[in-house]
């Protein structure tokens, strides 16, 4: 019993750890939250001249413009994460480290999660502005949170997976989008459902609990065949 | 190596031979003309698949002539989704097992997958060109099958690009596995969703939603559809294995030339 606690204590110290670590070395570099920042706000001005925005489709038309801003974003940054790791190879001196690997994946992922989520605590109020929505209340958190957890749940786990090839720039966003769509989805229509209520709408935010859950756990597991070299 | 691995299996089989002559026969039977056989099987099938998606079933009443389309398009979707599963299966198998046999077990069946896959994707195009009047919508079934067709492609381009390493090998398994998770949900779309594609016809553990006679003719086709399936899969992995191999006796022949 103690033995079992002693290491889930050690497992938790390491994933603040490793999390702790990766946020540093963000705050240090400003790389990473500069572009991503610029990227999401730039996305929303194209979006408002791509669509013709218009006071009677802002509600319709906003959700969708939000959440692709999120997710160029996050791809960008988790992208250019996983490339710094490979050319600068913190990923493989963390790898020597005796941490089990589905501790370092999971820390990998909320790392990302508080860098995304910080740029979207930013991006949100000046979409509410630009796009003139109520959308800065409550009830958009636990939307962000899940939508963010299942981008980054992805992200993660297939950033590192094409790092490792030849074509890497390539393969990670034709690997991501095609999973990340079911997180769309489900995050866009949330978040239409809260700024224009339907009633028996299906549970959105439960389909993308329930992704986000069954993703995080099937890649916690595959994530050591991933790394492994 | 080759030579080995079919030395063993003919032990096993004159092993099983001294034990039960009749299983021995029957399965160096099966080795010598099982493929035939398969072959012979899925042609006839394919003809009775014919006659009784064109003569045999019934037209039906408001989609008219067009309906005809659903005994190739249920079969091919069928098909997909099991080509599908076994490419979860053989990638698990292969990361827990390490068995190159598993990874090539399962980059077969992508293939076959995703080539069946596009096939449900036109079938279902035509169908819904002269019933919908559309070739597409965005409804979530079509939608989800797409993404199944994009995930496949993805681990298909994974494989291209990484080729046959043990580390592009082990990536491809990891994508095959978490690729699998649309496929549920393109299956139950139809129940979750409300859809415009019509609803499952033959749900799990419910009652048939079609008449007698197209549930026969859909049985049919089912059936060969799954027997082309077993045949497509078998002469696939053979080829996969054939590639494999010369491209090892390649690299060993440049090594030995370098020497």
């Amino acid at each position: 019993m103690s033995m079992r606690t002693t290491g889930a204590r050690l497992a938790w110290d390491q994933f603040w750890a490793i999390i702790w670590k990766d946020l540093r070395s963000e705050l240090r570099t400003r790389q990473a939250w500069m572009s991503m920042g610029l990227f999401a706000l730039l996305a929303l001005v194209v979006f408002n001249f791509a669509f013709d925005l218009r006071v009677e489709n802002l509600a319709t038309v906003g959700p969708g413009a939000l959440w692709i801003a999120f997710i160029f974003a996050s791809i960008l940054g988790l992208a250019r994460n996983i490339t710094v790791e490979q050319d600068r190879g913190p990923m493989d001196r963390l790898l020597i480290a005796p941490v089990d690997r589905s501790v370092v994946y999971l820390a990998k992922v909320i790392g990302n999660v508080i860098v995304i989520s910080v740029i979207e605590a930013v991006a949100l109020p000046v979409f509410a502005i630009l796009y003139n929505l109520p959308i800065v209340q409550p009830a958009i958190a636990p939307i962000l949170l899940l939508g963010t957890l299942g981008v980054a749940a992805v992200g993660t786990q297939f950033a590192a997976l094409a790092a490792n090839t030849r074509a890497r720039e390539l393969l990670t966003p034709l690997l991501i989008f095609p999973l990340i769509v079911p997180v769309v989805i489900g995050a866009v229509r949330a978040t239409e459902a809260l700024l224009t209520p339907i009633h028996g709408d299906a549970p959105w935010l439960g389909l993308l609990a329930a992704f986000d859950v069954i993703f995080l756990s099937v890649s916690a597991i595959t994530f050591q065949f991933v790394v492994e070299e | 190596m080759q030579s080995v691995i079919q030395g063993s299996a003919k032990g096993r089989l004159d092993d099983i031979t001294r034990r039960a002559p009749v299983v021995g026969a029957a399965l160096e039977w099966m080795r010598r003309y099982g493929e035939l056989a398969l072959l012979g099987l899925t042609t006839l099938g394919m003809m009775l698949t014919i006659w009784a998606a064109f003569i045999y079933a019934p037209t039906e009443l408001v989609e008219g002539p067009v309906q005809r389309i659903f005994y190739v398009h249920v079969p091919l979707a069928w098909i997909s989704y099991l080509a599908f599963f076994f490419v979860l299966v053989g990638s698990a198998l292969y990361l827990w097992r390490r068995d190159e046999r598993w990874d090539a077990f399962a980059r077969v069946n992508a293939e076959i997958g995703t080539v069946f896959t596009t096939l449900v994707l036109i079938s279902g195009s035509l169908w819904g060109r002269a019933f919908w009047g559309a070739w597409w919508v965005w409804d979530e079934r079509l939608t989800t099958s797409l993404l199944m067709w994009f995930i496949y492609v993805g681990y298909l381009a994974l494989r291209t690009y990484t080729g046959r390493t043990a580390q592009g090998a082990r990536a491809a398994a990891v994508v095959g596995i978490l690729g699998f998770i649309v496929t549920p949900i393109n299956y139950m779309s139809v129940k979750w969703w409300r859809t415009l594609h019509p609803d499952q016809v033959l749900p799990l553990g419910g009652t048939p939603q079609l008449p007698a006679s197209m549930i026969v003719a859909l049985m049919i086709s089912l059936v060969t559809f799954t027997l082309l399936y077993v045949l497509l899969t078998t002469e696939v992995y053979k080829l996969e294995r054939a590639q494999a191999e010369a491209e090892r006796l390649r690299v060993d022949v440049e090594l030995g030339e370098l020497e």
